[in-house]
């Protein structure tokens, strides 16, 4: 254990005095995640609001058919557009997003009490005007239920006949929950936070040495090569665990300035959410710096390290994009796959639901043992001949 | 004192060193002289452990390297092939490191490294880290860190490749006194002038045999030679043919 100290100390004091090492871990690695994340959510949400507090801006033909229906739209936010020659073909073309058009006996119609008929042009292949068609129809249905009630009254009926059906919607999603879904990424974002902490030091730390010759007089040293292992390992999971620390305190500074609120939705990102989060993430830390270092150390220069590290860092994204494409129902032996169990873990903790203690001790225990297994693995590597020496 | 005995070892079915034999005693230099690729690192790797031989045994002060490899590598010094430092540590730093690596408290590796540092003059050189040394000064620093346990034998590969004549002749005075003091000494080189100016034993390998050992004066005489050189050219081209007709 004094020798595995003797390495981690060394370890380090000589990554704090390097400016790369200090960048990446401790800056970009924690920052990257939250910042992408206000960038985009600004970008996404921002465009969402704005749409909803902007006129509406349709094309209308024949709006001089029907003056009072144009003058209760515009009331309600529609701006209208005059009219064009063919609306079909510029829907089609992409020229215009929708266009309303009021029929020819659109006023006789009206005036005999009989279904005055409007016509929406719009192409239901474009998600992206959905929302606006969305809105338009809204206004359309309300101010025919409006006039429909005051027809109602008028012949001395109540207005209630005219609705034997009543269809109340609750959208069962609770707030947090609306939130998580945009939020889907975070627990990837954490895992990168994770993984670019400890990259440097696991390259260094066999690949580094082997290139700048310093692992063979490492070696000779009368010690077990395990200590030395474990000394790396522990320096390696130092930085990763400290960049994550730091990961998770930018996420909440970030959300105080996250439009979450706007959108009618908060996310749980307290005290708590870390509290539970680094415990729940540490295990994680040690697996992913292990097999850094594992496969570091195949590699035959920190170049090659680089590349092969490059493409690991992807296979954290499976479980995100797996959960996101087939929602499953956590089950409990989930947790006990590393990466999928925090995964799921840290999804309930934004939503704040509660995670089962159960659950989060099958994940921890699990991790654990699937480092142990890789650590058992790097060090047969590490004890192999050919390792000290440069290729 | 190291022993060596019919060691051999392939790489991928070619033999590097073939039935390598000879013994460096303390209070000698023995060198290893050959040309590039006669096997002498590979030697000296089996030698400290870095590698286990495919046959033959190496002990060191009577203890075998593969049963007791821990026990030999606190008794001997390596200066290996590859001497890179850490260079975002000073040069003490470095040193202090291998110490407390050797099992050396951080008192004694402190004692120990600073006596270490004035022995070969490199106080000025201590509290500065390594990056931008010169070839001289990463070497000082590598010896330094190799002895700094103060083993009693001390094998160096290569000691004055890359190094300027100041810092060869001011290695040598250095090599010298570790010999005077009892010590066992043994380097490779494929340097003529290194071995006749620094061995007191030198042991030929070439195409990973021994193909001479003695003093430079027994080696003169016995390829009826004046000078070392043409001994070498000679018990080297014998080995050569010798190998080509087998």
């Amino acid at each position: 254990m004094r020798t595995a100290l003797l390495v981690f100390m060394k370890e380090c004091r000589e990554s704090l005095r390097d400016r790369r090492v200090l960048v990446n871990s401790l800056l970009v690695g924690p920052l990257i995640g939250p910042l992408l994340f206000l960038v985009l959510m600004r970008l996404v949400v921002g465009r969402e609001l704005e749409k909803a507090d902007q006129p509406l801006a349709v094309v209308v033909i024949g709006a001089e058919r029907a003056p009072q229906l144009v003058a209760a739209l515009r009331q309600m936010g529609l701006e209208p557009r005059p009219a064009l020659a063919d609306p079909e073909l510029a829907v089609r073309e992409q020229r215009i997003d929708l266009a309303l058009r009021i029929a020819a006996d659109f006023g006789a119609d009206w005036r005999a009490g009989r279904p005055a008929q409007v016509e929406l042009i719009y192409d239901s292949s474009r998600r992206e005007a959905a929302a606006d068609i969305e809105r338009l129809r809204g206004m359309l249905d309300s101010y025919s239920h409006r006039n429909g009630a005051l027809r109602l009254l008028a012949r001395g009926l109540a207005p209630a006949i005219d609705t034997p059906l009543v269809i109340a919607t609750r959208d069962a999603a609770t707030p947090q929950a609306r939130g998580a879904l945009l939020f889907a990424m975070l627990p990837y974002m954490l895992v990168l936070t994770i993984f670019i902490g400890g990259l440097w030091l696991a390259i260094d730390s066999t690949a580094g040495e082997r290139e700048r010759q310093s692992l063979e007089p490492l070696l000779i040293n009368p010690v077990p090569r395990d200590r030395i292992l474990l000394g790396k390992l522990m320096a390696t999971a130092a930085f990763s665990t400290a960049s994550l620390t730091l990961g998770l305190l930018a996420f909440l500074a970030v959300a105080h300035f996250m439009p979450t609120e706007e959108l009618g939705m908060s996310l749980a990102l307290g005290p708590h959410f870390i509290a539970v989060a680094l415990p729940l993430l540490a295990p994680l830390a040690l697996l992913i710096c292990i097999a850094q270092i594992l496969i570091a150390a195949f590699a035959r220069s920190v170049r090659e390290a680089q590349t092969y590290l490059g493409l690991a860092q992807l296979v954290p994204v499976i479980p995100s994009i797996v959960l996101s494409l087939l929602p499953v129902k956590a089950q409990l032996w989930m947790y006990a796959v590393p990466l999928l169990g925090q995964q799921l873990a840290l999804m309930r903790l934004l939503r704040a639901e509660p995670v089962p203690p159960i659950a989060l001790a099958l994940s921890a225990i699990a991790t654990l043992l699937a480092g142990v297994a890789v650590f058992a693995v790097t060090r047969r590597v590490y004890d192999s001949e050919r390792l000290a020496i440069a290729a | 004192m190291i022993e060596v005995r019919g060691l051999r070892k392939s790489f991928g079915g070619t033999p590097a060193v073939d039935g390598v034999s000879f013994t460096a005693r303390d209070g000698e230099i023995t060198g290893l002289l050959g040309p590039n690729g006669a096997g002498k690192t590979t030697t000296l790797r089996m030698l400290y452990t870095l590698m286990r031989p495919d046959a033959g045994s190496i002990t060191v002060d009577g203890r075998d390297t593969q049963s007791e490899a821990l026990a030999v590598r606190r008794t001997i010094g390596v200066l290996p092939d590859a001497r890179g430092l850490y260079k975002r540590l000073t040069a003490r730093e470095n040193i202090e490191y291998f110490a407390g690596l050797q099992g050396l408290t951080p008192g004694v590796a402190r004692t120990r490294a600073a006596a270490l540092i004035a022995t070969l003059g490199m106080q000025e050189l201590a509290g500065r880290r390594t990056e931008g040394f010169s070839q001289g000064e990463r070497l000082k620093t590598a010896i330094a860190r190799a002895l700094v346990h103060g083993p009693q034998n001390v094998v160096l590969d290569e000691p004055t490749n890359g190094l300027d004549v100041m810092a060869t002749r001011s290695l040598r005075e250095f090599l010298r006194g570790l010999r005077d003091a009892g010590r066992c000494v043994l380097l490779s080189t494929h340097l003529m002038q290194e071995v006749a100016a620094l061995c007191d034993r030198i042991v030929i390998i070439a195409h990973g045999r021994v193909v001479a050992d003695g003093t430079p004066d027994e080696l003169r005489a016995r390829a009826h030679e004046q000078s070392l050189e043409e001994a070498f050219m000679t018990l080297i081209g014998a080995a050569a043919d010798a190998g080509d007709a087998a």
